[in-house]
């Protein structure tokens, strides 16, 4: 007769020796995680069931979660748990079924940072359109650092670039790449990082569906552009990222434009401004000449102040046509400085001529123009002092003879009882001579 | 930061260029705004000047002390380890 103790023993050795390691398909249910960090579960088909047991050490190589009801394809060893008389499955291994570990994985967290709203649209920051320095996170023996590099260089000669140096597959890849994006943000003075490695299998782009690295992207400050294998390949670092490139070399054509254009624009730009202005002053002379035909008009019913209307409105005329030639001679070298300016050869040249060319513009252009404009106001004003009706406005009369219409400058011109006519700011007086006194002065 | 003067100066010298050719404006307020324009393209093109061709790397020293220094193809070998 056994006692209980002896005959279990038995059935243990017996099951030992007899499921030493052998591979099982089953669903799992009834799922229990205590503390001790080991992982009980049950597999079950439609029928039957049986215990397993998952210890910490191989629960935590687990790359994915496991759940209630998921088809998994286990490997392990049978044995006997004596207090209480029940068989149970030791795990070694555990892989979901259909899908591998890694794409579940995958999937689980994805879901669980989703539900995070960490890859919301409105989490998505703007990549700048002119940035000085980009950061970039990248290995630097792998194919991107030198793609990125190329195409920075070719597209802005003059960036500044400042690489955190990781290791971007294999142990701690993760760590080291979330590390750097937190590194380049306290630097200060990054405007945009590229996070990114060259193309792999999906075990070699791993580190970067790490949670540790799509919690770091998220908290970065500094937008990120993540760029990670090939058009085809994505990771949770492209979800979160506030904008995924298919490639590394996409990512450096996604954060800076082509230094070219942007000179190309800027001279467009300041052509453009000069020819509005020149535009504007020829209307504006327009209208200053219709205002010179008025003024001119007086002339016929003042004829004694016409020459010298007409001297200054010579030399006003001419004032106008020199400002205004002098005003296009301006804006037409200033196009042409611009015309020739090659941004890469005059950025490596000190861009001597376009200070040159600015201080003309501002100096001559603004200053002279404003002087000119000053002394066409003076003139102005000195023409309506002269206008004779401006005199007569101040309280003088022009004397003139009946009928002939000479103008009277001195007594002696007349004699006593001649008609004469004066002229007043309004209107006209008929009167006659009653005295002649040749001998004062004024 | 320069990159955002950069953008803000390139987007009111667009927006001058607007102004000044809706051709609305009086002769005076025209200039003024002229100037404006000419005096951002010359920044603009400063700002390009002035920026440097740099590659760097963002190390960290025994110490753990960050530092940069210049970037060369023999980086290739400093690959950190984990």
């Amino acid at each position: 007769m056994f006692t209980v103790s002896e005959l279990t023993g038995l059935l243990r050795v017996s099951i030992e020796e007899q499921f030493p390691d052998f591979w099982l398909e089953g669903e799992l249910s009834n799922l229990r995680a205590p503390g001790s960090g080991h992982v009980y579960c049950t597999l079950k088909d439609r029928t039957s069931q049986i215990r397993a047991v998952l210890f910490r050490s191989s629960a935590v190589r687990l790359r994915f979660a496991l759940q209630e009801g998921l088809q998994v394809i286990v490997r392990g060893r049978l044995t006997v748990y004596e207090p209480r008389g029940e068989y149970q499955i030791v795990l070694d291994t555990v892989e979901p079924k259909g899908v591998g570990a890694l794409q579940l994985a995958f999937e689980q967290l994805k879901e669980r940072l989703a539900a995070e709203g960490l890859f919301d649209q409105d989490r998505k920051k703007p990549i700048p359109v002119f940035p000085r320095t980009v950061g970039v996170v990248t290995s630097l023996t792998g194919a991107a650092i030198r793609d990125i590099l190329a195409v920075l260089r070719r597209r802005w000669p003059t960036l500044h670039i400042l690489i955190a140096p990781v290791q971007v597959q294999g142990e701690g890849a993760g760590r080291q790449i979330a590390q750097a994006l937190a590194d380049l943000n306290d630097w200060g003075s990054v405007d945009v990082i590229i996070v990114g490695r060259g193309g792999g299998s999906l075990e070699d782009l791993w580190s970067f569906n790490e949670e540790n690295v799509v919690r770091a992207i998220a908290a970065s400050h500094v937008p990120v552009v993540s760029a990670v294998g090939h058009e085809i390949d994505v990771t949770l670092a492209d979800f979160v990222a506030d904008l995924r490139a298919p490639t590394p070399s996409a990512a450096a054509e996604a954060v800076v434009p082509v230094l070219t254009d942007i000179v190309e624009r800027l001279r467009e730009l300041t052509v453009r401004t000069g020819q509005v202005m020149l535009r504007h002053c020829a209307f504006e002379r327009q209208r200053l000449d219709a205002g010179i035909r008025g003024v001119t008009d007086v002339r016929f019913h003042l004829q004694e102040a016409a020459q010298r209307t007409d001297d200054t409105v010579d030399r006003l005329r001419e004032l106008v046509q020199q400002l205004l030639t002098f005003a296009r001679e301006q804006v037409h070298k200033a196009q042409r400085d611009l015309s020739g300016l090659n941004p890469i050869l005059t950025i490596k040249q000190g861009l001597a001529t376009v200070p040159q060319f600015s201080k003309r513009l501002e100096g001559q252009m603004g200053v002279r123009l404003a002087q000119h404009r000053h002394r066409t106001h003076a003139m102005l004003a000195q023409l309506n002092t002269l206008s004779p009706l401006a005199i007569l406005g101040r309280g003088y009369s022009i004397l003139h003879t009946v009928p002939a219409g000479q103008i009277v400058r001195q007594a002696s011109d007349v004699e006593v009882g001649q008609e004469l006519e004066a002229q007043l700011s309004r209107g006209r007086l008929s009167c006659k001579v009653m005295r002649v006194c040749d001998n004062s002065t004024v | 930061m320069a990159a955002v003067k950069f953008e803000q100066a390139m987007a009111r010298l667009e927006a001058i260029v607007g102004e000044l050719e809706k051709n609305d404006l009086p002769l005076d307020e025209s200039l003024k705004i002229f100037e404006e324009g000419i005096r951002l393209s010359k920044n603009c093109l400063k700002i390009l000047e002035e920026a440097e061709h740099k590659v760097e790397v963002l190390v960290q020293d025994k110490n753990g002390k960050k530092r940069i220094h210049a970037y060369s193809s023999d980086d290739a070998a400093d690959e950190p380890s984990s």
